[in-house]
């Protein structure tokens, strides 16, 4: 996804000239080479400064630039938060919060190096967008999309290695919950790279059943789709979310506030991680799975 | 500066002192002294140092936000905020608060928060140099707010990226909202030699002097980032609120309010 990132910036700072990419000590993935050789004097490193990362970014926003600024999920939005919410948020200014590594990308790096109550924070803000693609053709389509927002963004982006899913997907729409296979009874919801596992989920389903589970990409977090969400409610009996984020302002709430609103019956499954840090190591799947988030346990529920 | 202008200065930020506590009398709370110890070191920027006109006007942030107050009396005076906004100040329905707010007639960043006004001018800064546009940010910090983590980060970022063009203008009167910095946090001084040490130009002056101010920030060599540290009294301009922490948020009653007028119509030489 950092490669994704990487290209989608560079296409869209040859359309829009006044991207600008603001980086606290970090080594942007070796396909922002490309951006660095054709825009070499629209990059600024602050060092490890991420509080003066955000207000620079104010800075070169208030003349007129759309800055990105990267770094580390945690460091882009946690150790800044007040910059974020003050020069950015309330000053409403254009500026994109590239957060890579968002979830438990940084696995073995520890609780430390995790962002898994990022969406409720940055989605409480007034005048903050979130944009959390699920795979790298997603990223390059909310790349485009973050560029031309009026106010702040946050992307949140994975790290490395995560596979393509949205292949045959409906097209990307701003602001629109996204089709990513059709399906009947059930529909899987999710945002970010943990919805590969809603999509192995439903193939199993798929070739054990017969049975179609529908896989829904809701990569803009803020605004949310209300309409899109209304509209899966009326269409499915029983809707999964699985999101790597705790309960607290995630998707699950979003879900079921919308179908309280619209009096739907839907029965609703939200699977997210639990209230708790992680204590432990391994891979991203494994802590996923220590919070009973897998495969088999998506499998489960579609069963049920 | 001329004598007649300096003459002159005087006469406006003694004007601007009137003017603040009468607004004052409209509300409780309101953040006087920290206005009155800054009033000199704006006027001086916005009628003698800023270039305000053209195509690339300088720009001034006022990262020291609680003294509001005195940016908004200058921006009165110069016609750029309105009477009526002045008038209204923190009443209901107002547009205009106890913090200045991006947007507002004269208002370049939102402040209040201590600590954000140097890194945002050090992005904007950034931006001219990649624009190829000449002009200067002034930004006027609390001494106080030089404790904020965030204004060291920036202080050594600014050199580093090849900056030239901020004047930092500290309003050093050296109290806090609980104390002195003298007493309670001794090893914030000296500020101009921390400064200088991060690669800045740097120097002191009278902060309530028109003439010290602009001769020390005339004189910088323009080579790197320059701060001036002012010395500056808080309450400056009424006896009883000099260096009285009481009088950093606080509204004087009828009385005090008649004495501080007097006070400021017989002030001759003092502003």
């Amino acid at each position: 996804m950092r490669d994704a990132f990487a290209r989608g910036f560079c296409q869209a700072a040859r359309q829009h000239q006044n991207l600008f990419l603001v980086v606290a000590d970090i080594s942007p993935a070796a396909s922002l080479d490309d951006f660095r050789r054709e825009f070499p004097t629209r990059l600024v490193d602050v060092g490890i400064s991420e509080q003066t990362m955000i207000g620079v970014a104010a800075g070169l926003a208030l003349r007129g630039y759309r800055p990105f600024t990267y770094t580390i999920a945690n460091f882009t939005i946690y150790r800044p938060f007040e910059q974020v919410r003050v020069d950015l948020c309330y000053q409403n200014l254009p500026v994109v919060l590239v957060g890579i590594g968002g979830g438990m990308s940084y696995s073995a790096l520890g609780g430390t190096h995790h962002t898994i109550e990022d969406i409720a924070i940055m989605g409480c803000l007034p005048n903050m967008t979130i944009l959390a693609p699920c795979d790298p053709l997603e990223v390059e389509a909310a790349v485009m999309a973050a560029a031309v927002q009026n106010g702040p963004v946050y992307l949140r982006v994975g790290k490395s290695g995560e596979p393509p899913i949205t292949g045959q997907a409906e097209p990307f729409v701003f602001g629109k919950l996204r089709r990513i296979s059709e399906g009947e009874d059930v529909a899987i919801v999710g945002y970010g790279p943990i919805l590969k596992l809603g999509v192995d989920a439903a193939q199993r389903w798929k070739q054990q059943t017969g049975k179609h589970a529908g896989v829904y990409s809701a990569h803009t977090m803020k605004p949310f789709d209300q309409a899109g969400a209304r509209a899966l409610l009326q269409r499915y009996p029983k809707i999964i979310t699985v999101e790597e984020h705790v309960a607290a302002g995630g998707l699950g709430s979003l879900i079921k506030q919308a179908a309280q609103e619209c009096g739907s019956n839907a029965r609703i499954t939200t699977m997210h991680l639990r209230d708790e840090f992680i204590h432990l190591y391994g891979s991203q799947d494994d802590l996923r799975a220590a919070h009973g988030i897998t495969v088999d346990s998506i499998y489960q529920e579609l069963t049920k | 500066m001329t004598p007649e202008k300096i003459t002159q200065a005087e006469a406006r930020c003694r004007q601007y002192r009137r003017r603040i506590l009468e607004v004052s009398q409209r509300l409780s709370a309101l953040h006087v002294a920290p206005a009155f110890s800054c009033l000199e070191l704006i006027d001086c920027c916005y009628r003698e140092l800023m270039q305000r006109e053209g195509p690339t006007p300088d720009n001034f942030i006022m990262s020291k936000g609680h003294g509001a107050m005195a940016l908004y009396a200058v921006l009165e005076g110069l016609g750029i905020m309105s009477r009526f906004d002045m008038d209204n100040v923190c009443q209901p329905g107002s547009r205009i608060g106890g913090h200045p707010d991006y947007g507002l007639p004269g208002v370049e960043i939102s402040s209040g928060s201590l600590g954000h006004g140097l890194p945002i001018a050090v992005g904007m800064a950034r931006a001219d140099l990649e624009l190829g546009q000449k002009r200067t940010i002034y930004v006027l910090m609390g001494d106080g707010e030089m404790m904020e983590g965030s204004v060291w980060e920036s202080l050594l970022l600014a050199p580093s990226l090849g900056i030239k063009d901020i004047v930092i203008i500290v309003d050093h009167n050296k109290s806090i909202a609980r104390g002195s910095i003298p007493i309670n946090h001794p090893n914030l001084l000296p500020l101009a030699d921390k400064i200088a040490a991060f690669g800045w130009e740097a120097a002191e002056a009278e902060g309530h002097s028109a003439a010290a101010i602009c001769q020390a920030i005339e004189s910088r060599s323009r080579t790197r980032p320059f701060a001036l540290v002012a010395h500056t009294t808080k309450g400056r301009g009424v006896s009883y609120m000099e260096n009285k922490p009481i009088w950093a948020y606080r509204s004087p009653n009828r009385d005090e309010f008649a004495q501080a007028m007097a006070e400021l119509a017989e002030s001759k030489g003092a502003s």
